[in-house]
């Protein structure tokens, strides 16, 4: 089971960036490339806990603050390594308002 | 005149080599060249054998001459045809399939075969080696070991020496259990002392062999096939293979039997010629020079070259006088090198030592008045290359002994090429020198890669392939085609600095956006937005477009992130000083922020550690004082020590320069960081020898300044870039070679590599005597650059981003649907 959750308006990310969303005790980072767009994770790096959303992104790359390891976001694998981080679905409505699937009861 | 007949008895590697050699000095001309060889392959290198047994290469990777390179060079090669007789009356040599050819000169280059130490119970009834045991020693060996690895249960190989280790680290591939059986107190008692063996033997336990030593075997038990072995002791072993590798036993029965003076090989002159028989030379493993004979390579090439100079008439004076033997190998993952003696032999004789067993290091030399006679070396090799070349060419050493075993406090000296003799020895395994190298760049290979596989260099054990690498280098001119990307300023696009600065400024791209799009075809790569965004602040200064998401964290939010995810605040603090009012308020921010932990930096600052993101802001308000810009590639700091003021040793005043320096600087962006110091007298206690750029009073109003210091990571001594005299020109001349570095270094590379890259003297001239004319310019630049830099703490008022400092966002909304 899964549930939906509304995030707000995607103008809330500056482009290029990531940010970390709080939303029902789970906390999920949400990326806004420059091609506008927009992918959610776990906030954690599965290293060493770095915050992922205060990485570097590059096309669909993201590289983790704390020890440069890098994730693809459209698959959540880590690129030369094994690690991987958890991806949730998200929507966006043509308002601009994002919806995000977390797993639920 | 008709030519000579030439035959040549071996065409091992040695008797090939022997021969390329003659017919490099025109041998072609001179003689009809006719070579037989026992084993029915085209000449192949020895010294992998272990690889092709433990798999990591296929037995025809290893042959060194095709059967085609015999064609071209009208050489009559007999394979599978041992010669069976010589006769020096008529001059004939007699094959086993019955032919006899006539020769003018002989050469033979038996080599040598395993010993096989008597031991009873080895052979079966018919005299050959009972089923399960091998000799070492020919690529028939070798796939008769492999094939009955993949099914035995446990190998045993006979012989601790250099050749059984080889073995033994072969046969590991192949899942057996492998146990080591070896007669001496240590293993490789030829090349290693007790300690250095004692940790050899450590790395091999490691990996799973198991070591007997001081185990003299007796017999082999088992009928029909071999079942374990027996010791002297009465001890048994039990195992289903065994290779023998006990040392090796010259080929000099067929010289024996026609008279020539054998004794444990055969004998030879200077020349490298029978000493009873003139027309016969002898080369390789089967020659006995000076009473010795030689089992390692590098000895055959030097006597494959005396010998090719003699026969041809090149140089009839050349002559052997023996060789000093040095290996460099690597075993069971261990680098090792040994060379001459392994234990002092006289009084006179010093040892210098170093060994830290747990890392597997070891270092010992043997000097004899001043100079090398012997040396050990396990784990760093470093010195290796230096200390090779003292020992082969008895060179004096240093005072400083320390120096031979360690690079300590200075950039690792490597040997210079301009030094190097051109016949030094790069390759032991395929035996080419420094010239050769040298040559085949002339004729045109101008990648490391392309000089690998025409000379062979480093396609042995491997361990000389960045020195090769670096020889191709300076024989290019610093101009060798190596991986282009290397020079790229980010790799994903394909111009070097002053390229990327040349489109930047034409297309008049000021965004890491527009840049990606413009010149790396719109894809955006992830990691080259750092180094784009340095470069365009610096080219644009106050006109660059800062986009934010090309940042680093620290520099979106302007302070260090640290492991749990929170940040450092560091207020500026030019030279270190402050005022009681500052401190109040550092420790008012401290209380009220909850700061976990406050502590003095390096760079003479108050850091405050342990700061959420959301808290950034209203601190640095309360703080009231600039950005201590300590957390990103730029300028940092300038520490200074108390200087004229009040110290009674200083010359100048340290304080006002730092804080002047600091004031001048601060905010700008540069490839590396940039860590400055002043000093008021030459005492350093601001350690500013060791900055990016140090000045230092001298007294009489005068300052040096050094640049390319550092003690971090990497320790080096500033070099002494100019004597000025006032703070003015300190800033004046600091800021023109910050502007150079800025303009010119790659992204993350800091003065210290820079400075040595570029060379103090260019520098000096570039910057001090304008060489090229650009001394106003970057002055200028500097001055636009400074006039740019902005207090980044005051976008506490002003936002660069949405959600600037939010750590997270709390969504209230419940579900959707």
């Amino acid at each position: 089971m899964t549930r939906k959750y509304k995030l707000g308006l995607v103008s809330q990310i500056p482009s290029g960036e990531g940010r970390t969303f709080h939303v029902d005790g789970i906390d999920v980072a949400v990326f806004r490339t420059r091609n506008d767009e927009i992918f959610a994770t776990q906030t954690k790096c599965p290293h060493k806990g770095g915050p992922l959303a205060d990485g570097l992104l590059g096309n669909t790359h993201l590289i983790c603050p704390l020890h440069e390891l890098r994730f693809d976001l459209t698959t959540g694998q880590a690129i030369g390594s094994d690690a991987c981080i958890t991806i949730y679905a998200v929507t966006r409505e043509t308002t601009g308002e994002l919806t995000v699937e977390l797993p639920g009861e | 005149m008709s030519k000579q007949r030439l035959v040549v008895i071996g065409n091992g590697m040695a008797g090939a080599r022997a021969v390329e050699e003659i017919l490099a000095r025109g041998g072609g001309e001179l003689f009809e060249i006719v070579m037989f060889g026992e084993e029915p392959y085209g000449n192949y290198n020895r010294i992998l054998l272990s690889n092709v047994v433990n798999g990591s290469q296929d037995a025809t990777e290893i042959f060194l001459n095709s059967l085609s390179w015999y064609e071209e060079n009208r050489i009559r090669l007999h394979a599978g045809v041992k010669i069976e007789k010589i006769d020096r009356v008529s001059k004939l040599v007699h094959g086993s399939d019955g032919t006899m050819t006539p020769y003018d000169k002989l050469l033979i280059a038996t080599g040598s075969r395993a010993f096989i130490p008597p031991i009873k119970n080895l052979h079966d009834e018919k005299g050959a080696l009972k089923k399960g045991i091998f000799g070492f020693r020919t690529l028939d060996d070798c796939g008769a070991i492999i094939t009955e690895a993949r099914t035995a249960r446990k190998a045993a190989v006979l012989g601790g020496g250099l050749l059984g280790l080889e073995a033994a680290r072969g046969l590991l591939t192949h899942g057996c259990e492998v146990h080591v059986i070896h007669l001496a107190r240590t293993l490789m008692n030829m090349q290693l002392d007790p300690p250095a063996a004692g940790m050899v033997k450590k790395a091999m336990e490691a990996l799973g062999v198991h070591v007997h030593l001081e185990k003299a075997t007796t017999e082999v038990l088992g009928n029909g096939r071999i079942t374990g072995v027996k010791f002297k002791d009465d001890t048994v072993l039990d195992c289903d293979m065994l290779v023998v590798s006990a040392g090796i036993k010259p080929n000099s029965e067929l010289a024996m039997q026609c008279g020539l003076t054998v004794e444990r090989a055969i004998v030879v002159d200077n020349h490298m010629r029978s000493v009873d028989d003139f027309d016969v030379y002898v080369v390789g493993e089967c020659a006995q020079h000076r009473g010795t004979v030689y089992g390692l390579v590098a000895p055959l090439w030097e006597q494959a070259k005396v010998l090719a100079d003699h026969i041809t008439g090149k140089n009839p004076s050349a002559g052997y006088y023996g060789s000093k033997l040095a290996t460099k190998l690597k075993v069971m993952g261990v680098e090792v090198a040994s060379m001459g003696l392994i234990e002092p032999e006289g009084v006179e004789d010093e040892v210098v030592q170093f060994s830290e067993p747990s890392r597997g290091q070891y270092k010992k030399l043997i000097v004899r008045k001043g100079r090398l006679v012997g040396a050990i070396m396990l784990g760093d090799l470093s010195k290796v290359a230096y200390l090779m070349q003292a020992f082969d060419k008895n060179t004096p050493l240093p005072d400083e002994r320390l120096s031979l075993l360690f690079d300590i406090g200075a950039p690792a000296k490597k040997i210079t090429f301009d030094e190097m003799a051109d016949e030094a020895q790069v390759c032991n395994c395929n035996g080419v020198s420094k010239g050769k190298i040298g040559g085949c760049v002339s004729a045109g290979k101008k990648t490391p890669k392309s000089v690998m596989e025409a000379t062979r260099a480093g396609m042995g054990c491997g361990s000389c392939k960045s020195m090769v690498k670096d020889l191709v280098e300076w024989f290019c001119g610093g101009e060798a085609e190596e991986d282009p990307t290397v020079h790229y300023y980010v790799p994903s696009i394909p111009m070097t600095r002053r390229e990327l600065t040349a489109a930047v400024l034409a297309q008049g791209l000021r965004s890491v956006s527009a840049v990606q799009n413009a010149l790396a075809g719109g894809i955006e790569d992830a990691a080259s937005k750092p180094a784009l965004a340095s470069l365009l602040s610096i080219v644009w200064k106050g006109e660059y477009e800062d986009e934010r998401d090309a940042r680093f964290i620290n520099d979106r939010v302007h302070g260090n992130i640290q492991k749990d995810g929170t940040f450092s605040v560091i207020p500026e603090m030019a030279g270190g000083i402050c005022t009681p009012a500052e401190l109040r308020r550092i420790a008012d921010a401290a209380d009220r922020y909850h700061v976990p932990l406050v502590k003095l930096t390096g760079g003479q600052r108050i850091d405050l550690v342990g700061v959420k993101k959301e808290d950034m802001p209203a601190m640095w308000q309360d703080l009231a004082m600039p950005a201590g810009s300590a957390w990103g590639k730029h300028y940092r700091t300038c520490k200074s020590c108390i200087g004229s003021d009040y110290c009674r040793f200083g010359l100048g005043d340290s304080m006002a320069l730092a804080v002047k320096v600091e004031k001048r600087f601060r905010g700008l962006d540069s490839p590396g960081k940039l860590k400055l110091a002043t000093a008021g007298c030459p005492r350093n206690c601001s350690e500013a020898l060791v900055k990016d750029v140090g000045a230092v009073a001298v007294g009489e109003g005068k300052w040096e300044i050094y640049v390319g210091g550092a003690a971090g990571s990497h320790i080096r001594k500033g070099d002494l870039f100019a004597v000025v005299e006032s703070h003015d020109d300190v800033l004046k001349l600091s800021g023109r070679f910050i502007q150079y570095y800025r303009e010119n270094a790659k992204y993350k590379e800091r003065t210290y590599s820079f400075v040595e890259r570029i060379g103090i003297a260019k520098l000096k001239a570039i910057l001090l005597d304008d060489s090229e004319g650009i001394c106003a310019a970057l002055d200028a630049a500097m001055d636009e650059s400074t006039a740019a830099a902005k207090d980044v703490w005051l976008e506490r008022n002003t936002p660069k981003t949405i959600n600037q400092f939010r750590t997270d966002l709390t969504v209230t909304d419940e579900a959707a649907e």
